[in-house]
């Protein structure tokens, strides 16, 4: 069975003759979650952007099922994707309901059905759906708004999740609560998930594969533990720096080292 | 007063119906015009600027002066009331156009992300999103241009378009003052109820925001 998504050297240079994706190769198995690591800037999103060609890439191939997505027909692939964004992109004059349901409506799906599965995902994503199916986006907290992003994204039962730094601005409370939500449906719906993310513990819990870009380079593409124990320069300093703060907290001198 | 109402009352109303004739056409030219004009500079920004000044540009010729310029033309000469509706169309364009595209281009550009994302087709997009969320926009924009075109509507008697500019030259020419509130009342009272109307419409389509902090 082919890979359900698969970027082979997939290049992509801004018209200022940037080069922002460097022949990037990378396959992702059928029902497994890579999340992409790497600083600012160093093409996370414009890579997952290039999978529903939100972004033309403009080297290489992206396939998805083993099929070139270069001459797939936008509307439909874009429809057989979720996407979900750290702005949430919530269609603010639309009640819950109507943006958990827009991409079955769009595909003309009756009413009565779309209601009922509309529902159906809220309680998924852990929303009781007689309290917040009438509701407005800007009625919900930040949480709250994140998980109807999740909910339309998996409207149509699309195959493929496309998450990029899904739950970047929530506090630390609520992005725990909504990495274990995130990780019980993923375990029980077998998406293949492409999740963006600055966040190397959400990373570690949430991922099969974990895949460093730098400078539009592929750096590395582990598993979780493979990657906690590379001995790569790259690896070891990205991992440093991100749990700087437990080992040093506030400036404090644990090791008892004399100034 | 009751004599002056029974002598001039039917032509009062008239002329009130011949006024908003005039301005309602001119509006529904030019939403018809410049609305999708406006729609279709978000999809060529690189246009906005030069249309949105030639626009510009139209608002500042002096009422007066475009009617008299438009008053030799072929066709439109013929009937005075055409140069009244293409000059009021003229004036309409501008607030209608500017809000129009401002109204598209200040949604939540992580909005137009999703809906492209999800696959909305270019259709869906404008008459699902992105027309409803700039709604209250463009009825302002349709308010200003609706007040302004009630007043500069007056002036097209110059030309002998009719309207309550009629009584207001009348009055001035004959110095009566009463002749020339005839025409200015229910002038100023349509622009009233207009700016009311669309108020009212432009509130309901306002989208619902986070309140700050």
């Amino acid at each position: 069975m082919p890979p359900a998504i698969e970027f082979r050297e997939v290049f992509f240079t801004t018209p200022q003759g940037r080069v922002l994706l460097d022949k990037i190769s990378l396959a992702l198995e059928e029902g497994t979650t890579t999340a992409i690591l790497g600083r600012s800037g160093s093409g996370k999103t414009t890579l997952m952007r290039t999978v529903n060609r939100m972004v033309e890439y403009t080297g290489g191939d992206v396939l998805i099922q083993g099929k070139t997505n270069r001459d797939a027909d936008l509307i439909a692939l874009r429809r057989g994707m979720g996407y979900v964004i750290q702005e949430t992109g919530l269609f603010p004059h639309f009640t819950i309901e109507r943006n958990v349901g827009l991409v079955p409506e769009i595909q003309g799906r009756p009413k009565l059905e779309r209601q009922t599965h509309s529902r159906e995902l809220l309680t998924a994503v852990g929303l009781t759906p007689e309290t917040f199916a009438s509701r407005y986006p800007h009625q919900l907290s930040g949480g709250q708004r994140q998980r109807v992003g999740l909910a339309r994204a998996m409207a149509a039962d699309p195959p493929i999740l496309l998450m990029d730094e899904p739950f970047g601005a929530l506090d630390p409370l609520t992005r725990a609560e909504m990495q274990d939500m995130l990780r019980t449906l993923l375990q029980r719906l077998r998406k293949t998930v492409l999740l963006v993310t600055h966040d190397l513990d959400e990373a570690l819990y949430l991922a099969h594969r974990i895949v460093l870009l730098g400078d539009g380079k592929l750096i590395a593409n582990l598993t979780p533990q493979e990657f906690l124990s590379s001995s790569q320069p790259e690896i070891r300093s990205y991992i440093q720096a991100f749990h700087r703060g437990e080992r040093d907290p506030a400036g404090s001198n644990p090791q008892g080292v004399q100034p | 007063m009751n004599s002056f109402f029974s002598q001039y009352g039917s032509e009062i109303a008239t002329l009130t119906l011949e006024h908003l004739w005039l301005t309602a056409s001119a509006m529904l030219f030019a939403a018809v015009i410049a609305i999708p004009a406006g729609i279709w500079l978000t999809r060529s920004p690189r246009w906005a600027n030069p249309i949105l000044t030639l626009a510009n540009i139209l608002q500042t010729i002096p009422s007066l002066a475009m009617f008299g310029f438009l008053l030799p033309l072929p066709w439109l000469g013929d009937r005075a009331a055409r140069i009244a509706i293409l000059a009021l169309t003229a004036y309409a364009l501008l607030p209608i156009l500017r809000n129009t595209y401002a109204g598209i281009r200040n949604i939540d550009p992580s909005v137009i992300e999703v809906a492209k994302a999800l696959g909305l087709t270019n259709m869906q997009r404008l008459f699902k999103v992105e027309l409803p969320l700039a709604a209250s926009f463009i009825l302002a924009g349709l308010r200003t241009a609706t007040v302004t075109c009630v007043g500069i509507a007056t002036i097209a008697a110059a030309v002998g378009a009719g309207g309550l500019g009629e009584l207001i030259f009348r009055g001035v020419a004959s110095v009566d003052n009463r002749l020339v509130l005839a025409g200015a009342i229910p002038a100023a009272l349509l622009a009233l109820a207009a700016d009311a109307a669309l108020g009212l419409l432009e509130r309901h389509y306002r989208t619902p925001r986070q309140q700050p902090g």
